[in-house]
């Protein structure tokens, strides 16, 4: 495999006694879009930010490309780091137009090229006739678009994004998703972002870092995050779903209290171990001929679907999804079938 | 490695700052530790009580008359609606344009025997001198009058923001409560607004204790004119700077107090934006009350002694305005410009070097330089005037000793120590600005520049000093103003005949020539009225007004 673009080693972050990032190992290859994802004051920003230089890292190493940028003995500043940014509430300089917001860091250029490069970037970002607008006259998905172009303009080795969606509607935000995710791999650049939202990271990213107390929990790609997930905190962090105790009969039987589930399991345990079980909302499919039929608890309509909660014993629920057109009543019975193409088990070393 | 080197720089240059604004107080505290002199002895036995009762009746009295006045037409054109009350709401600031000195010339003149008022009465009554009983202007009661109509605006500026901030919510909910609006102004709409007005107030009492010009003029012996005679008069500079150490000793406490009341006033402010409470509909009657009290202070403070002042400046044009003249300008302003400059670059720096670097260190360097915002003229005159003349001294004396030749006085004697006294009490003035504007520009703007390869120094040029353009110039302007208003630090430090527009105007008053002093005494209010102008619109665009 080719040699990573950034190679983050031992990183350690602390503010005073507070030690926010302990030892993060990263690595993030050529034209990949990584992803930190973690719930709010994980570190994340704390460590996407010492990326960039903002941060002082207490312990570890930072290379970009072939480039020392931090380790014990010294620190490169931002403006010589190369690595382009888009701020959470996108940083515009207010004074200037979106011309000159765009070719601010293209100082070494000469105004030949830097009026090429900015009709470039204004090309692909679509918005060719806005050059000489002020920020404040344009719009939130705009001034991200915006913001991004001038973050892309000097070609950086690295492009970071700090929450870049955080400041727009919930509308916009998948639409821009896309579109931006697709802009980057037309540039070619490799981009780190940093995000608390599931949705926005799948939209994204080729490979998500889950990011929780200082750790990184797992790495890998969107599927194997949701469908593999590492521990308990990656399985509640990600998705939905419930974790119900089971039993493994042999190595491909797990008896639970919604019956026998068939499948591979991954233990190294054979039999009479007590062990937890992952149930995702699509590992259950709603068929009213089943023998299982489980009470509704709880209902919570989507449009598409219902969200059931069912009950199975008086400690436990799963989640099932249902077209909508499937309405049943609280309290009645909805029949469910397993349908686990992976089963993900927790805590199985425990001898039942 | 890089980054290390530059950390020192602003950390070195910040505390070199601090400690050299800080010298003058450091002097004049130090001189409490200085053995008990023949003169201070004196001092104690005869004068001092009266500086400190002076001083104390002053404050009482300004107290009050800046608290009538300042809460009571913030109440009316916050909360009342009345023929005039948009006028009004700025108009009450001008006052704040008038130094306290001139205002005490001015009414003199008006008020005197041959004045325009007394030979009204006496022609209108056929009085003859000694038929009637007019009042003393030239009295302490006169010099609470003089201080309390310049200085209440401080006092409207602060309660009324608060009156303004003040949610409908709350009074509606006392009036729901079964109280009456005045009920509910004396038990909701002050005592949330009080933090506000003892800020006010702190400010005008600061004010009333630096002054110089009023009570000297007006012979009531206080502590700024007692440094003022110790040093003049006895040529003592110790005893001096020890009566100014006790005039410290009041200024801090009202600064502690100062300091205390804007902390209480954070937790006074409204949950949430909400919409200001509805103005009460005056009747005809009322209204006409209403009116007539924001029009007194407005005529006495500012509409009088200007038009007095006016009047006197075209009277005496012929015999004023000439070369002298200019060069008084000339000298003010260019003595005002230089210093306003360079306290606009200090503040930048020591602005972005706490930005930059934002510790505890860094905090504390950039208050302790920018103390001397509440200490009297007078008091920092004394304290750079010792420290400069050892200076010079001791380099004359080397000089004679190495070479046989003297250097004379370098700082002490010349416009270098002016330039210093005058920065050690305005700097926090543009400190203020540039924090309070630096503030609102997002950290994230100095990332965006730097990642997109700036350096500190050029993020600060390139970005902030752009965006911040409008309140640096304001900044500017308020000290320029502040310098051509200045008196006592002017007086005590001007080289030999330099005078400037302030020190002329004292000295023509001082002679009696009350209507000469006119010209330059018209000339310092019509530029205190630019930031008048400049707070006016500020307050004009207040979110909360309609």
């Amino acid at each position: 495999m080719t040699k990573p673009i950034l190679q983050m080693k031992q990183i350690h972050i602390r503010y005073g006694s507070h030690h926010v990032i302990k030892g993060v190992d990263i690595n993030v290859f050529a034209g990949e879009i990584a992803c930190l994802l973690g719930a709010s004051g994980c570190g994340k920003t704390s460590l996407l930010r010492s990326i960039a230089g903002f941060e002082k890292l207490s312990q570890g190493r930072i290379q970009i490309r072939d480039h020392m940028v931090n380790d014990e003995s010294m620190t490169i500043p931002p403006e010589q780091r190369h690595v382009g940014m888009v701020f959470q509430d996108f940083a515009l300089f207010p004074h200037l137009d979106v011309n000159h917001n765009i070719a601010f860091g293209l100082s070494r250029l000469n105004n030949n090229e830097k009026n090429q490069r900015v009709d470039e970037l204004l090309e692909m970002i679509g918005m060719n006739d806005i050059g000489d607008k002020f920020p404040h006259q344009l719009s939130g998905g705009q001034q991200q678009r915006v913001a991004l172009a001038r973050a892309l303009a000097p070609k950086p080795d690295l492009l970071l994004m700090d929450e870049p969606f955080s400041g727009l509607d919930v509308e916009l935000r998948e639409q821009l998703a896309s579109e931006i995710r697709n802009i980057i791999k037309q540039e070619g650049i490799t981009a780190i972002l940093v995000t608390h939202d599931q949705n926005e990271a799948f939209a994204m990213a080729d490979k998500i870092g889950l990011l929780h107390e200082g750790h990184i929990v797992q790495w890998g790609s969107p599927y194997n995050l949701y469908h593999q997930p590492a521990t308990r905190y990656a399985a509640n962090f990600i998705g939905q779903g419930v974790i119900i105790p089971g039993q493994i009969i042999d190595q491909n039987t797990i008896n639970t209290d919604l019956g026998l589930i068939h499948g591979k399991v991954p233990c190294g345990c054979r039999l009479n171990c007590a062990v937890e079980v992952l149930i995702r909302p699509d590992d259950l499919i709603h068929d009213d001929e089943s023998a299982c039929q489980l009470e509704i608890v709880n209902k919570v309509f989507r449009g598409a679907e219902f969200l059931y909660t069912l009950k199975i014993n008086d400690s436990y629920s799963v989640l099932c999804l249902a077209p909508s057109h499937h309405d049943h009543p609280l309290n009645s019975y909805l029949g469910i079938s397993l349908d686990m193409s992976h089963i993900v088990v927790f805590n199985c070393a425990q001898h039942g | 490695m890089i980054i290390k080197l530059e950390i020192d720089r602003w950390r070195m240059g910040l505390a070199a700052i601090s400690l050299l604004f800080s010298i003058p107080v450091i002097v004049i505290l130090s001189s409490v530790f200085h053995g008990v002199g023949d003169n201070w002895i004196h001092l104690v036995d005869t004068v001092l009580a009266d500086y400190v009762t002076h001083s104390l009746i002053l404050m009482f009295g300004v107290s009050i008359g800046t608290l009538s006045i300042g809460v009571t037409t913030a109440w009316l054109t916050s909360f009342c609606d009345f023929p005039g009350r948009k006028f009004f709401q700025w108009a009450l600031l001008l006052p704040l344009a008038v130094p306290a000195y001139i205002i005490a010339y001015t009414y003199t003149g008006m008020l005197d025997f041959t004045g325009p008022v007394q030979t009204f009465l006496r022609e209108w009554f056929g009085w003859r001198a000694g038929d009637y009983w007019f009042p003393e202007i030239r009295s302490i009661g006169g010099a609470i009058s003089m201080l309390s109509l310049v200085l209440y605006p401080y006092v409207y500026l602060l309660s009324r923001a608060a009156f303004l901030e003040q949610s409908s919510i709350t009074l509606e909910a006392s009036r729901s409560l079964g109280m009456g609006p005045w009920k509910s102004f004396f038990y909701i709409a002050l005592p949330m607004a009080r933090p506000a007005i003892i800020t006010g107030l702190s400010l005008a009492l600061m004010e009333t204790l630096a002054d110089f010009g009023t009570v000297e003029y007006f012979g009531v012996s206080t502590f700024t004119t007692g440094i003022f005679r110790t040093w003049f008069g006895l040529g003592d500079a110790s005893a001096a700077s020890q009566l100014a150490s006790i005039l410290l000793l009041f200024v801090f406490i009202l600064i502690i107090m100062e300091r205390f009341s804007r902390r209480q006033a954070r937790y006074h402010q409204p949950l949430g934006r909400q919409a200001h409470a509805q103005r009460f509909q005056l009747k005809p009657g009322r209204a006409w009350l209403a009116f007539m009290a924001c029009l007194l202070p407005l005529l006495s403070g500012f509409a009088l002694p200007f038009s007095q002042l006016l009047i006197w400046t075209v009277e005496t044009a012929e015999e004023m305005i000439n070369d002298d003249f200019y060069v008084l300008i000339i000298n003010s302003l260019s003595l005002a410009v230089v210093t306003s400059i360079m306290a606009l670059c200090l503040a930048l720096f020591m602005g972005y070097g706490q930005r930059l670097h934002n510790t505890m260190f860094m905090k504390f360097m950039v208050r302790v330089a920018s103390m001397g915002y509440a200490i009297p003229g007078t008091v920092i005159a004394i304290g750079v005037v010792i420290p400069f003349a050892w200076l010079d001294n001791s380099i004359d004396s080397w000089t004679r000793d190495q070479f046989d030749f003297s250097t004379g006085l370098l700082f002490s004697g010349t416009l270098f120590a002016l330039v210093f006294s005058y920065l050690v009490r305005f700097l926090a003035v543009s400190v203020g600005s540039v924090e309070s504007s630096l503030g609102k520009i997002k950290p994230s703007m100095d990332d965006a520049a730097r990642s997109m390869g700036l350096k500190p120094l050029q993020v600060l040029q390139k970005i902030h000093i752009p965006i911040m353009r409008s309140s640096l110039l304001t900044a500017l302007l308020l000290v320029f103003v502040d310098i051509l208003k200045e008196l006592p630090a002017t007086l005590l430090l001007r080289p030999f005949n330099f005078n400037t527009l302030a020190v002329r105007a004292y000295e023509l008053a001082a002679d009696e020539r009350l209507a000469d002093a006119a010209s330059a005494a018209i000339m310092i209010v019509l530029t205190g009225i630019i930031p008048v102008i400049l707070l006016s619109l500020s307050i004009s665009k207040n979110r909360y007004e309609p």
